[in-house]
Parts: C-alpha cells; sequence; structure tokens
C-alpha cells in the first residue's frame, strides 16, 4: 500500500506535468506568446504536485503507528491499565501487536483478542485514509497548478523559486542533524541529571551502573562517577598514538621526500586501506590475534596480562590511525612552499636535513591538526573498544589492565534496553554528551588550526 | 673585524680532504640513511600490520566457505510419516532409523550419537522435501546432508585428534564412527551455498548471510536515496547560490564538524529521536538507512562541492552569455560535468556507511532474527552487526563464519571502491 501510494504520487505528478506542457503549448501554437518555456510550465506543475502530496505522505508514515498505538492503548480496559508503568504497558502493546501480525502464544486474554482487531482495523482504515488525502491534495494540487497555466504566467520563475526553496531545505537539514544531536543528548542528559546530582557524574570515582538497583534506591551513591570511564579512554587513546604518532609520521616523511614516485603510487592507496577497514573488522582482529598473542608475550616474560588488555585495543586502534595522520603529514609537508625545499638544497643540506630542519617545522602546525583530529577519532572510536577493551571500570592507568571507555559503556549501556526511564539508560546519553562535547572542541580546534596554517601559505 | 679574519683563517687551514671533514659527511649520510630507515620501518609495520590483518581473516574465514556433507540413502518409511500431517511426522526417529540402516550392529546409546553427526536442519531437510513431492512415501532417495559444527571442524582437520579426550569435542567413538562413513566414501565438502542462501541460526552449520546482506542492502537503498538528493542540493546551494554571510559560513562549520561528530553520537541521536520521540521500529533498516544518511551527508556534500569546483568558470559564463538561467547553468551544465565525481564521492560514502556499525547497535539491529527481512520496515539485522553477533558467540564453528562474514564485506567494499575509482579514472576530466 505504502508503495503503490508512492507510485500514485509520481504518476500524478507526471500527469500534472504533461498536463500543463500541454496546455502551454496550446498557447504558443495559437499564437500566445508565453513568458516562460513550456517545459517550465510542465516543471512548475510537477513540483506544485509533489512536494506537497511528499511531505504529506512522510509525515502519515512516520507518525501514523504512534497515533494508532496511542488509539488502541486508549481503548485498553481502564481496570488492567490503571496503575501501570510505561514498562509493562509497553509488554502489552507489543503482545498485542504481536498477535495482530498473527503469532499467538497460548491463549490470549479476551481483551487482548479485541485489542488486536482494533489495531488491524485501524491499520487498514488508516491506510484508507492515507490513499484517500493524497488523492485529493494531489488533484487539488493539479487543478490549481492548470489553472495559472496563461501566455503571461512567469512559470520560469515560479519553479526556479521551488527549486531554491529546496536547496535551502537539503543545506539547512545539516543544520537540523547538529540541532537533533545537541537537543536529543541535552534533553536526556537532563533527565538523568534529574535522577543523579551532576557533581556526582562529573567528579565521581566509582562507575558501576550495572548493580541491581531497588526501586526506591535509584541513583546509588557514587555508582555513575565518569572519571574512570573517561580515564578508560585515554589510557587507549594514548596508547593508541603511541603507535600511530611515530608509524604515520615515519610514513609521511619517506613517502614525501624519499620514495620513487612508483613505490608512493603503490604504498600510498595500500596503507589508505588501513583506514578503510571497518571498525568491527579490527576489533574481531584484535581479539582473534592480537590479544593472544600479547597474552603468550606477556606469559613468557611474566608479565600480567589481562585478556581483554588495554594494548590490544590501542594497537589496532593505532595502526588504524596511521593513514590518517600519515596523510594528513602528507598534505602538510607538501603545501610548504617549493623555495623553502630549494634554499635548504642549495645550501648543502641533505635532503633528510632538509626534512628535519625546514619542511618538518614548517608543517607542524597542519600535522598537529591532523594529530589532534586523530586524537577525536580514537577518543569516539567504538567497535574495536567494545569488541576488545573490557567492561568495568577501574581507576587504573596501567595499559597491560583491563580498562573500559566512554563509548563501550554507551553500547553496552543501550544494547537490548528500550525503557528511557532508568538512570541506567539516561547515563549512556550522558556519557554521549561529554563524548560530543569533547571531540566538538578537539575537531574546532583541529580544522581552526589547518586552515589558520594553510592561509600562510596560500 | 677580528672574528671574520680568524674564521678566515680557520676556513683556509680548513682541509677539505682530511678526516675530521669525511668523519663529519659520514655523520651526516648517516643520519640520512637513519631518516630513511626509520620512514621505511613506518612503512613496514603498517604493511605488516594490514598483512597480518589479511592474513588472519583468510586463514580462519576460508574454512566456513566449505561445509561437510554426508550422502544418505533416505527411505520415506511409512512407519514414521503420516501422510495427513507430513509437516508433522517423526523425522527424528527416521534419521535414527537410516543410521541404523547404516551401522547396523549399533546399539541405542550409540544411535543417538550417531544421530548426532548430522546437523540439527537433517530433519527440516528431510521433511521438505516430501512436503515438496508427497509421492515420495514410500520411496527412498539419496540426500546430502549437511554434519553439525564439530564433526565438520574434524573432517576440515581443526580438531587435533592427539588431544586428550577429555579436552576435546568429539571423543573417541564419535571420531571412529566419523571415520567409518569417511571410508566409506559418502563425506563430500562441497562449496558452502547455505552461508549466502541462510539466515542466521543458532547453529554455526546452518547460519548464514542472506539476512544481514538484505538487511545491508536495504538500509543503503534508504541511506542512497535520503543522502544522495539532499548531499547534492545542499552542495549546489551553498557553492553556487548561497550569498556569503554569517549563515552560510555557520552552515558550512557546522557540516564540517559532522563530518567528524563519533559515529556512536549519531546513534544515539537515532535512538532518542526516531525510536524514543516518532516512535519508529526498533532494529528496522528503514531506521538503520537513516541514520547512516545522516552520517553519509557531510561526506556527500564534500565531495559534491570539491567536483562542483572543479568545474571551470568558462563553463558557466558561456552557458549564462547566451542566456540561460542560472539555475539552467548549474542543472544543465555544471552538475552534468560534476557527475563523476559526485558519483566517486558517494560510492566512497557508501561503502564507509556499509562498514558502519555503532550506530546499527544501538537502534537495535543486532537482533537474533532468522529470517531475512521482506520490506525495509521488518526487524533485520545488517553485515557490520551480524559480524559482531557471530563474534560474541561462544560456539567455535561461529570463529571461521565470522571471519568468512568479514571477508565477504570486504568483498562488498572493494567492489564499491572499485567501481569509484573506475568511475573517477573512466570520466572525471581534467580541465
Amino acid at each position: 500500500m505504502t508503495l503503490f501510494a508512492f507510485l500514485l504520487l509520481f504518476a500524478g505528478a507526471i500527469f500534472a506535468y504533461t498536463l500543463n506542457l500541454r496546455a502551454a503549448q496550446s498557447i504558443r501554437n495559437g499564437g500566445g506568446n508565453l513568458h516562460s518555456l513550456t517545459s517550465f510550465h510542465g516543471m512548475y506543475a510537477f513540483l506544485l504536485v509533489l512536494i506537497p502530496a511528499f511531505v504529506f505522505l512522510l509525515v502519515w508514515l512516520s507518525f501514523q503507528g504512534t497515533v494508532i498505538n496511542a488509539l488502541v492503548q486508549r481503548s485498553l480496559p481502564a481496570d488492567v491499565t490503571a496503575g501501570l508503568e510505561s514498562g509493562p504497558l509497553q509488554l502489552i502493546m507489543a503482545e498485542i501487536a504481536s498477535i495482530a501480525g498473527g503469532r499467538m502464544f497460548g491463549t490470549p486474554d479476551e481483551w487482548k483478542l479485541a485489542a488486536a482487531d482494533r489495531l488491524v482495523n485501524l491499520r487498514v482504515t488508516s491506510q484508507w485514509l492515507m490513499v484517500a488525502f493524497l488523492l485529493a491534495i494531489i488533484a487539488g494540487c493539479i487543478y490549481v497548478a492548470r489553472k495559472r497555466v496563461s501566455a503571461t504566467f512567469r512559470a520560469r520563475q515560479g519553479a526556479e523559486s521551488i527549486v531554491h526553496a529546496l536547496m535551502v531545505f537539503c543545506s539547512v537539514v545539516a543544520v537540523f542533524v547538529t540541532i537533533g544531536i545537541v537537543a536529543s543528548l541535552v534533553f536526556e542528559t537532563f533527565r538523568f541529571f534529574q535522577m543523579v546530582p551532576w557533581y556526582e557524574f562529573v567528579f565521581g570515582t566509582v562507575w558501576e551502573p550495572q548493580i541491581p538497583i531497588r526501586e526506591d534506591q535509584i541513583a546509588a551513591e557514587g555508582a555513575f562517577g565518569l572519571i574512570p570511564v573517561f580515564l578508560g579512554t585515554l589510557v587507549i587513546t594514548v596508547i593508541a598514538m603511541i603507535i600511530a604518532i611515530p608509524v604515520g609520521l615515519g610514513s609521511a616523511i619517506f613517502l614525501n621526500e624519499f620514495a620513487s614516485p612508483r613505490f608512493r603510487s603503490i604504498v600510498k592507496p595500500v596503507l589508505e586501506v588501513l583506514a578503510g577497514v571497518p571498525t568491527v573488522v579490527y576489533g574481531f582482529f584484535a581479539v582473534l590475534t592480537i590479544a593472544p598473542a600479547l597474552r603468550v608475550f606477556g606469559e613468557t616474560w611474566g608479565l600480567p596480562i589481562a585478556p581483554n588488555t588495554a594494548l590490544a585495543a590501542g594497537i589496532v586502534m593505532g595502526f588504524m590511525l596511521v593513514p590518517f595522520i600519515s596523510s594528513f603529514a602528507d598534505d602538510a609537508l607538501s603545501a610548504v612552499p617549493r623555495s623553502l625545499r630549494d634554499g635548504a638544497l642549495a645550501l648543502g643540506a641533505t635532503r633528510g636535513e632538509t626534512m628535519m630542519n625546514v619542511l618538518f617545522p614548517a608543517a607542524i602546525p597542519g600535522i598537529v591538526g591532523g594529530v589532534l583530529l586523530a586524537v577525536s577519532r580514537a577518543i569516539g572510536e567504538t567497535m574495536i573498544v567494545v569488541m576488545a577493551a573490557g567492561l568495568i571500570a577501574k581507576m587504573t592507568i596501567n595499559p597491560l589492565d583491563s580498562v573500559t571507555t566512554v563509548t563501550v559503556q554507551i553500547v553496552t549501556l543501550l544494547i537490548g534496553d528500550t525503557s528511557f526511564d532508568s538512570p541506567k539508560t539516561l547515563s549512556a546519553f550522558a556519557l554521549g554528551m561529554v563524548l560530543f562535547l569533547v571531540t566538538l572542541v578537539i575537531n574546532i580546534f583541529a580544522i581552526r588550526i589547518v586552515r589558520k596554517y594553510r592561509e600562510i601559505y596560500d | 673585524m677580528t672574528d671574520i679574519n680568524t674564521d678566515q683563517a680557520k676556513a683556509e687551514r680548513f682541509d677539505w680532504d682530511g678526516a675530521e671533514y669525511s668523519a663529519r659527511v659520514n655523520k651526516r649520510k648517516r643520519s640520512e640513511l637513519r631518516l630513511k630507515a626509520i620512514g621505511l620501518t613506518a612503512i613496514a609495520a603498517a604493511l605488516g600490520m594490514l598483512f597480518l590483518l589479511l592474513s588472519s581473516l583468510i586463514s580462519t574465514g576460508y574454512h566456513a566457505f566449505t561445509q561437510t556433507h554426508i550422502k544418505f540413502d533416505v527411505t520415506y518409511d511409512p512407519e514414521f510419516i503420516n501422510p495427513d500431517n507430513l509437516a508433522r511426522s517423526d523425522y527424528r526417529g527416521l534419521i535414527r532409523e537410516v543410521m541404523r540402516e547404516n551401522f547396523p550392529e549399533a546399539t541405542d546409546d550409540d544411535l543417538r550419537m550417531l544421530s548426532g553427526i548430522l546437523s540439527n536442519a537433517a530433519q527440516f531437510k528431510i521433511r521438505d522435501r516430501i512436503v515438496e513431492d508427497p509421492s515420495l512415501l514410500g520411496q527412498t532417495i539419496s540426500l546430502n546432508i549437511p554434519v553439525s559444527d564439530p564433526y565438520d571442524q574434524l573432517n576440515k582437520g581443526l580438531i587435533n585428534r592427539d588431544t586428550p579426550e577429555q579436552f576435546r569435542r568429539v571423543n573417541d567413538a564419535e571420531i571412529a564412527a566419523f571415520d567409518v562413513l569417511v571410508s566409506r566414501d559418502v563425506v563430500t565438502k562441497p562449496f558452502n551455498w547455505a552461508l549466502f542462501t541462510n539466515a542466521d541460526s543458532r547453529f554455526p552449520e546452518l547460519a548464514g548471510l542472506k539476512g544481514a546482506i538484505v538487511g545491508s542492502f536495504y538500509a543503503l537503498l534508504i541511506c542512497f536515496a535520503l543522502s544522495f538528493p539532499i548531499g547534492i542540493g545542499a552542495a549546489i546551494y551553498l557553492e553556487e547560490f548561497a550569498p556569503r554571510n554569517k549563515v552560510s559560513d555557520l552552515i558550512e562549520v557546522n557540516i564540517n564538524n559532522l563530518a567528524a561528530v563519533p559515529s556512536v553520537v549519531f546513534g544515539l541521536l537515532a535512538l532518542a529521536v526516531f525510536i524514543g520521540w516518532f516512535g519508529m521500529p526498533r532494529s528496522a533498516p528503514f531506521v538503520g538507512g537513516m541514520t547512516l544518511a545522516l552520517m553519509t551527508l557531510p561526506t556527500i556534500i564534500i565531495a559534491t562541492r570539491a567536483a562542483l569546483k572543479a568545474v571551470p568558470p568558462s563553463i558557466r559564463e558561456a552557458a549564462l552569455g547566451v542566456g540561460a538561467s542560472k539555475q539552467q547553468v548549474v542543472f544543465g551544465h555544471v552538475l552534468p560535468l560534476a557527475m563523476p565525481g559526485i558519483l566517486t564521492g558517494t560510492i566512497i560514502g557508501l561503502a564507509q556507511a556499509l562498514g558502519e556499525t555503532a550506530p546499527l547497535l544501538l537502534i537495535g539491529m543486532n537482533a537474533f532474527i532468522t529470517a531475512a527481512p521482506s520490506t525495509p520496515f521488518d526487524s533485520s539485522t545488517a553485515l557490520p552487526t551480524q559480524i559482531f553477533i557471530w563474534a560474541d558467540s561462544p560456539e567455535r564453528g561461529f570463529v571461521s563464519r565470522t571471519s568468512a562474514a568479514i571477508l565477504v564485506l570486504l568483498g562488498f567494499l572493494i567492489f564499491m571502491n572499485a567501481i569509484a575509482i573506475f568511475l573517477r579514472n573512466r570520466f572525471e576530466r581534467k580541465w
């Protein structure tokens, strides 16, 4: 039915296009002097039908489920729903939905069957109503568009202003996304801080959200302390950077100054592959290969290496970020003006000396910007740590130990949990807020450094 | 004055052929070599890691591309089959009977063990065959039946027969029985089509990627349908029409920042807004696609702007000169010329979206679902989340399945990137 509605929508728009095109053509053939080309008349009608009908369909499809659920829920017998929390109520609704879908477990209560019937009826009604309204809108728009066709009608301006408005809307979508991120994070974080005071979250040193909490005991003291979680993120980020910075810079220096064009043209794309591998693959690789190898290594040297040590996740993440740093450094080195390089070489410096004493210092701002962006990636990286790092927050900076990170906690807190009213799930949004703010500050800083530095030589 | 004189005197006295000079030159050459060596080591380390990654995936993953089967003659004996209810007949008993025919001297306990050689799917396979063709009742046909995971591993040599029995997943009697079957030449190891035609399952030998591939396909389709038009619209506006003022600056900064927001934050947004506020279904590829679209949008906008910028102004001026409107110029001339670059950027963005996992986990696309979704609104997994689920499964058989799933995912990514590179080389012009 939905597919049919969309087909109807396009059919209506195309019909409007041809209708107006023909109308304009007949005016022209009749000797009229058209203001706009006939195709603009058609285009105007096409857009005039397509856009309102499309918006209507989207709105209807987005909200029909919610509205139908609310209607069914309101019609449930009052004695059943009285005093029920949102959790059990959702379960009842899910059961009704599955009965409506034809999946029955045991013999459901009479009122549930009735509700399921109502649900099915409402769904069918909603579909028919949708198509009926859609037809009405299309017909109305076609009528309006057809009425406007005349020799003096400025169809080009009309069509172009609609397209212009559409493009403005498209570019505002990106702003809406940011607003959506900020709004959802702020809203849920605010609810979290109503249950757990913010100073406990920011300054607490214990993170134990998984402890079963009794109803009257919500927000057990000190259970939501950010510090150990964030410390874990920092430990893994530092390990990753210890790998990524030297390897990335080393390869950038070699590729930029010493490599033959042929070597460079082969090795650079192969290095980029490291950045294209999905992070879930790195996570599995860390668990499958790196962590066992580290454990064997630790046993031979007598080091107590935990099974999900921060080292495994950090090392793998470091290699993932190598192409990131090396391509930023390579760009920065290439952007240093030719004259600086030539000057140093003419004075008799070797290529190595030119690189280390002239080019590298000149490229430092760009390189720092790239490294900062890599740091922000490492802080926000999720799958590697979810699979390879630990779950328990410890106040430790020992890289051999198992640590947890902000992203690991977000994912584990939200997997398989739907209710939005426990501090456990809401705390994930508070963590997300921290993550968003930290990476945002680093990104703004890094983008500014990179851009400022580019201006100097441009 | 005197300083310069002494310097000059020194320089005159300096022996350009002496040992001191050559020592200094050698030192400088050595430090140059050292720098080169450091650079090469760095590259070698990165490439070595890539090699280790691929080789460990291939070496564990290739096993999952074959599956051990056993060929048995199955007689649809009316003793076990109820012709009125073919779907619910005693197929377990039938399998036991098949085993009794193959091992006539086996006791009842042995038979239970022997039935365990076959996969749990055996009874369904036997059932589906007769449900399809009820005239088979009473007849004997030969069927290729997959074996259960431990025997599959045994046949592939992944279980070391020298391990003490109590640490082994199959005991001596089971190995002996399986070896009898091997010696009868009924055990085959064909290509594992089930990996692509089955959806997820609790049993490794039955688990396949169909549900994940279809789910990923729907999600990418939605992602493309949303992010491609919106991204191009936004890029054209910002590049060609927007006045240079505070608002367009703000939008631009915003898009650059959005490109660097951690993916898990997009998952939080989707969970709170799409699922929490709008009440959309969990685990649906539709919601997954919308989330991925938000993440792909900045990539497409940035790529499109770069492609539009690369079209030389002379094209625009020529079109304007013959009387085209600004929009006719852009949509009739600039956009078609920029299309190869835009498509390249879009495909690369979609490839990134295909590998994205964290936001899909948060919207519940890691559910255990044993059927491929038929519409984008059904519950489903996606390829990366399927990898995550299998990587978390304790059964040994899922290790090689996970690697195989990763190889399939990487195959899709290589394919997409190859298309992007082809488009770039074939159609992109240098002005």
